[in-house]
């Protein structure tokens, strides 16, 4: 990895906003310009070589992902718009048709609104009940409490592998042998981990998974849902059209493709897969663990420096992720965010999407600081002498 | 209006807004207003008599802009009919929006004719007049 792989970073700032969406190498950019450049067709139509070349191309990416991810199959691969469309396709497109009323569905006060929305929706539309696993102290997910929320109606637990707030890892491989044993499905939302920690959906034991590809280098647009074939098999699609079907007639008889092709009607974003593939090669090629590693000692290294710093309260010191929120006292998080942005220190202010988390904070609003491959202890610093300054915060923001 | 006076009076306004609290008064007609970054939430909450602002109150959590701005638009409102209101409001706006406006009808809201050097901060200081429109809008309906 090099920081000149990054053309954002040749530009004067300090990125530090990855959780919301990450920075993409040139690798990724240059292989979406040459599909554009060189062999910009359709995918699945063509009898020419270059719409041969792109569906070579697309479907290749669904190799990369099974790599990834370590599932089964390739068909299990189904790409989206984004985790929020596969969460989506999730909850309406399968356990729609799959829960009863009354059945419980587990999730936290931490996970983010795609992972919350869409099932509180499902309760209005077929009574499902939906109940919040207590979080410790830390605002963490513990085993006991998750299996003291267990009861014989729960059929789904759904939670983020790692929170976008919190930044703290479930243990998802206990957590996938406590589903096993109870014969519960267990759906993990991967946004914020996929290109951040190892994750292997069979030892998992993972019914469903969902990632979006801007948050690991890759484009924006396009994201994936891996479902286990037996469940992916029999999950309805959200979206009826063209490139889904083998065929219909005037009479309704209707055939539809296999999965995935089934649950991707439409022409898909070509150039997004194709770029996601590149996102894939590059991080692979780094090892996501050793990823993983560098973001907890560049967290590590931060919360050791932020600490000394009597004004700034932090709400996460101990997760093992690149994730610090933090307020400093008596100052609104969102006029910290513009005083940051005056030294070119991206980072984000609000409730980042997890508008129930409050309930655990005791607090609306934080200021996110969030890690990546290229930040590094340099930018750290200059964090560190920026927020040491504190006391002239007005004269710049106002 | 020197720097160091506006900073002065927006900061004032912020750590001591003024009519700070919503009372419980069936009279008040009261709007919620998130700006689009979904992090400001005040309830703006107003009271009129015969066609005059009788009292304005707010409550809730925003950035030092929206606050102090709330503040200043509260004491500058006070009192005024809604037609001299509306023409303050559309003043404030141009001003913001760095459109032609009367300088003198807004008083001390000119502190912030420089807001417009700091684009992502124009939605800050709209946020209580924004909230102020609705609670207009649903006076005008009733009527």
């Amino acid at each position: 990895m090099n920081r000149s792989d990054f053309p954002m970073l040749q530009n004067d700032l300090i990125y530090f906003d990855n959780g919301a969406t990450t920075l993409k190498p040139q690798t990724v950019i240059d292989e979406m310009v040459d599909y554009y450049s060189n062999y910009s067709a359709n995918a699945h139509r063509g009898d020419y070589d270059v719409s041969l070349k792109v569906d070579k191309m697309y479907e290749n990416v669904r190799d990369k992902v099974q790599k990834l991810i370590n599932c089964a199959k390739r068909e299990e691969v189904v790409f989206t718009k984004g985790a929020t469309e596969s969460l989506n396709m999730i909850v309406f497109g399968y356990m729609k048709y799959i829960l009863k009323e009354n059945d419980e569905v587990l999730i936290t006060k931490a996970e983010h609104a795609s992972n919350v929305l869409p099932w509180l929706q499902l309760a209005k539309e077929i009574g499902i009940k939906i109940k919040y696993i207590p979080l410790d102290e830390q605002h963490e997910l513990t085993l006991s409490s998750l299996q003291k929320s267990i009861t014989d109606k729960t059929k789904v637990i759904s939670l983020a592998h790692i929170t976008n707030v919190v930044g703290d890892v479930r243990p998802l491989e206990e957590i996938g042998k406590i589903c096993k044993a109870k014969k519960i499905l267990f759906v993990v939302d991967g946004a914020q981990s996929v290109a951040h920690i190892p994750i292997d959906v069979q030892k998992y034991n993972v019914a469903f998974l969902a990632f979006s590809a801007h948050k690991m280098l890759g484009p924006t647009g396009v994201g994936v849902l891996y479902g286990r074939y037996d469940l992916l098999n029999i999950m309805h699609p959200l979206q009826y059209g063209g490139g889904m079907n083998n065929l219909f007639e005037i009479d309704g008889t209707v055939e539809y493709k296999n999965i995935p092709t089934r649950l991707e009607a439409g022409t898909p974003p070509i150039a997004e897969v194709i770029g996601l593939g590149k996102a894939i090669d590059y991080l692979l090629d780094i090892g996501i663990d050793n990823i993983h590693k560098y973001e907890v000692q560049l967290k590590e290294y931060a919360i050791n420096k932020l600490e000394q710093i009597p004004n700034i309260k932090i709400y996460n010191k101990h997760s093992q992720s690149g994730i610090i929120a933090f307020n400093i006292d008596g100052v609104f998080s969102q006029d910290t965010a513009v005083y940051l942005n005056h030294y070119h220190i991206c980072v984000r202010a609000g409730n980042h999407c997890a508008k129930i988390l409050k309930d655990e904070f005791k607090i609306n609003n934080t200021c996110r600081i969030s890690f990546y491959l290229y930040n590094t202890k340099a930018e750290i610093d200059t964090l560190v002498k920026v927020l040491e300054q504190s006391e002239n915060i007005f004269k710049i923001v106002l | 209006m020197d720097p160091i006076t506006r900073r002065e009076l927006m900061l004032e306004h912020y750590q001591n807004p003024v009519h700070k609290g919503l009372l419980n008064d069936k009279e008040y007609i009261k709007v919620n207003t998130h700006n689009e970054s979904c992090i400001d939430n005040l309830e703006i909450a107003v009271k009129i008599e015969d066609g005059i602002i009788k009292d304005i109150r707010f409550d809730g959590e925003a950035c030092a802009i929206s606050t102090s701005a709330t503040s200043i638009m509260i004491e500058t409102l006070l009192g005024k009919s809604i037609d001299k209101v509306k023409e303050i409001v559309q003043n404030y706006e141009n001003m913001i929006n760095e459109e032609n406006y009367d300088e003198e009808i807004l008083g001390q809201l000119n502190v912030y004719n420089e807001t417009y050097l700091q684009p992502n901060r124009k939605k800050c200081a709209l946020l209580p007049f924004d909230a102020l429109k609705q609670i207009l809008k649903q006076i005008e309906k009733e009527k």
